[in-house]
């Protein structure tokens, strides 16, 4: 089990494969990205149980699922980093022939992508047909995902919250990146969207709230509180706090960085907040 | 000309669920989902002898789409089950996105499927649903034309790798095709030879074909019928080999000209052998109430018609 400090140096070089992914193709989506990185660094290297390699059916370990797929470079950067591909194909991000595009996709053979993302609100369906299919299968793993508070403005969401519920698909935890920003401003000024927290409850999910969400103690100790609570008749939602663009300061607290890379400058400035730790690609 | 025998009216949707039920019991990771219309889709017996297989999903396709597609994930064969004007425009963008794209294994199957739909009206009976579908890059689309069929081609598709439309209907139609006669996904079947003009049909279009080569016949025009129940990957091949032979082609389905059947053959002609051509297909209109004899001929889409289109293209020869 890696050491927390282990964990933080993970998180800090996914920060800078991130930063230097976006910028250089000048294109991508690092506000997300960046406000996720502990959630998804501690999820692949400490939450979940995985076998060694891939194999699309993921028969007896826990998947994953990315619904938000503009946050593909911190996926494709822990991913890479967890051996699922080598690292140096981050440097193909973006670019023509890559397997890494702009969103995740199965159609170019990525390890680690089961179901192409992008176009919002598809993931939690799709998530919930393969936990359903775990219980066919009498797999005891769990399923993840995670999705934009934005996101959730998308009504299949709620066909799928409904749906969870009232089929007691209770292998699933799905986590909200619940940092209060989407592409126009703030969710609250787009489309407030009341309280999450209750919504999920009168749809009938068990709610963890990881206040911390930028913090991989918090995170950690929500994961795996919202782990113990599986297997109990309900499907589990992880209100997961977060702050879009953390890790650099003049990223944070804004939507203004959901989907723009840094010029030569500001990289060198984020590059310098978040110094080498593993070895840049 | 060859006589074929109508076996007993029927609907292509009973092909699907004696289809659907037989697969519950020969492939076990055969599985269905329905957003509430079990009964319009004849899936009763597969979910009676496989409760634990079946997922009702509730009034919501988006998630049926999805959860299909995830279920995919784990080895199972989805079968999804709603009209085909849910199963299509409703969901494109899923379909797209976590079907298609993402090339999963999922039979997508719709029921009420054009204006026989009947008396719900245009806002059930779509139109456009081929051309949606086949648009999508690796979708397999299949359109049925009887109770045989129908049930042959559901069958057929649970060992299909990929994404696979497969489209029918409510009215009981006559019921014709050999009881054994194997579907085999992108192939022409050859219905009647003939020298004078091609039609090439699809769905319900395809025993009133016969009708109208009956009738040419005894006019003195020798028609070769052929049914293409696959509409992606066309057989390109049946086709233009039967029009070096008339010279010409009429193409009929149930469905708008744009989209449809015959734009396709069109789009294959104009590239290598190009032929005349009359479409029997709506005319890029919405459909209405109505019984579905009175809408089959008030949009030209029965024997009637076929004849007509005959007579038209054989002077354009
Ligand atoms: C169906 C759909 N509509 C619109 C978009 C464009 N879009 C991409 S990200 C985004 C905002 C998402 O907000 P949120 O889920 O909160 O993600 P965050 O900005 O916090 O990363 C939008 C509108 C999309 N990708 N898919
Ligand atoms: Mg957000």
């Amino acid at each position: 089990m890696p050491k927390l400090q282990e964990l933080q140096d993970l998180t800090v070089q996914v920060r800078r494969d991130i930063l230097r992914m976006v910028h250089k193709v000048n294109s991508g989506h690092p506000g997300g990205s960046l406000g996720c990185t502990e959630f998804i660094v501690a999820l692949y290297n400490e939450i979940m149980e995985l076998k060694d390699g891939f194999d699309m059916d993921g028969a007896g370990e826990d998947l994953f699922f990315l619904s938000n797929g503009h946050i593909s470079p911190v996926f494709y950067s822990v991913l890479a980093r967890k051996g699922y591909f080598p690292v140096d194909e981050l440097n193909t991000f973006r670019l023509i022939n890559s397997r890494l595009q702009g969103h995740p996709t199965t159609h170019e053979g990525l390890p680690g992508v089961r179901i192409a993302s992008g176009s919002l609100g598809q993931g939690m369906s799709v998530a919930l047909g393969a936990a359903q299919a775990k219980k066919l299968n009498k797999d005891s793993k769990l399923v993840y995902t995670l999705h934009g508070d934005g996101e959730l403005q998308e009504g299949q969401n709620w066909e799928a919250i409904m749906y969870a519920a009232g089929k007691k698909v209770d292998n699933i935890v799905a986590t909200i990146d619940y940092n209060g920003q989407q592409i126009d401003g703030a969710t609250k000024d787009v489309l407030p969207m009341g309280d999450l927290k209750k919504k999920f409850e009168a749809f009938g999910w068990d709610v963890v709230d990881i206040k911390e969400g930028n913090d991989l103690e918090a995170i950690l100790k929500g994961m795996k509180e919202a782990k113990s609570r599986t297997g109990k008749g309900k499907p589990v939602c992880v209100l997961l706090h977060t702050i879009m663009g953390h890790g650099v300061d003049f990223m944070m607290y804004t939507h203004a960085w959901h989907g723009k890379a840094p010029n030569d400058e500001q990289l060198a400035t984020a590059l310098e907040q978040n110094p080498e730790t593993l070895g840049d690609y | 000309m060859k006589k074929y025998i109508d076996q007993g009216k029927n609907d292509t949707r009973s092909g699907f669920g004696a289809g659907l039920a037989e697969l519950g019991r020969t492939n076990p990771n055969v599985v269905a989902l329905c957003a509430d219309l079990v009964g319009s889709l004849k899936m009763e017996k597969f979910i009676e002898e496989n409760p634990e297989r079946f997922f009702q999903i509730g009034i919501a396709e988006a998630n049926m789409m999805g959860i299909a597609a995830g279920l995919t994930i784990g080895g199972k064969i989805p079968f999804t089950g709603t009209f085909a004007n849910f199963s299509t425009g409703r969901v494109y963008d899923q379909i797209r996105q976590s079907i298609a794209y993402s090339n999963k294994h999922v039979k997508i199957c719709a029921s009420h499927a054009g204006v026989t739909l009947g008396e719900d009206g245009a806002t059930h009976q779509i139109l456009e649903d081929l051309g949606l579908m086949k648009m999508l890059p690796g979708m397999t689309v299949i359109n049925t034309c009887d109770y045989n069929q129908t049930k042959a081609a559901t069958i057929a598709i649970a060992a299909y790798q990929g994404p696979v439309y497969l489209r029918f209907g409510r009215p009981k139609v006559a019921n014709f095709t050999p009881v054994d006669q194997k579907f085999e996904i992108g192939k022409a079947v050859m219905l009647n030879e003939g020298t004078d003009v091609t039609i090439v049909a699809t769905g319900h279009l395809v025993w009133e074909a016969l009708i109208a080569a009956e009738t040419l016949e005894k006019q003195g025009i020798s028609a070769e019928v052929i049914n293409i129940h696959t509409i992606k990957p066309l057989d390109g091949e049946a086709v233009l080999k039967s029009v070096k032979k008339t010279g010409c082609i009429v193409t009929a389905e149930e469905h708008n000209y744009l989209g449809g059947l015959g734009e396709s053959i069109s789009g294959l002609l104009a590239t290598t052998q190009p032929t005349p051509q009359e479409f029997v297909a709506t005319k890029d209109t919405f459909g209405e109430s109505g019984t579905p004899e009175q809408l089959m001929d008030k949009y030209g889409l029965n024997n009637k018609a076929i004849v007509n289109a005959v007579v038209n293209v054989l002077k354009r020869k």
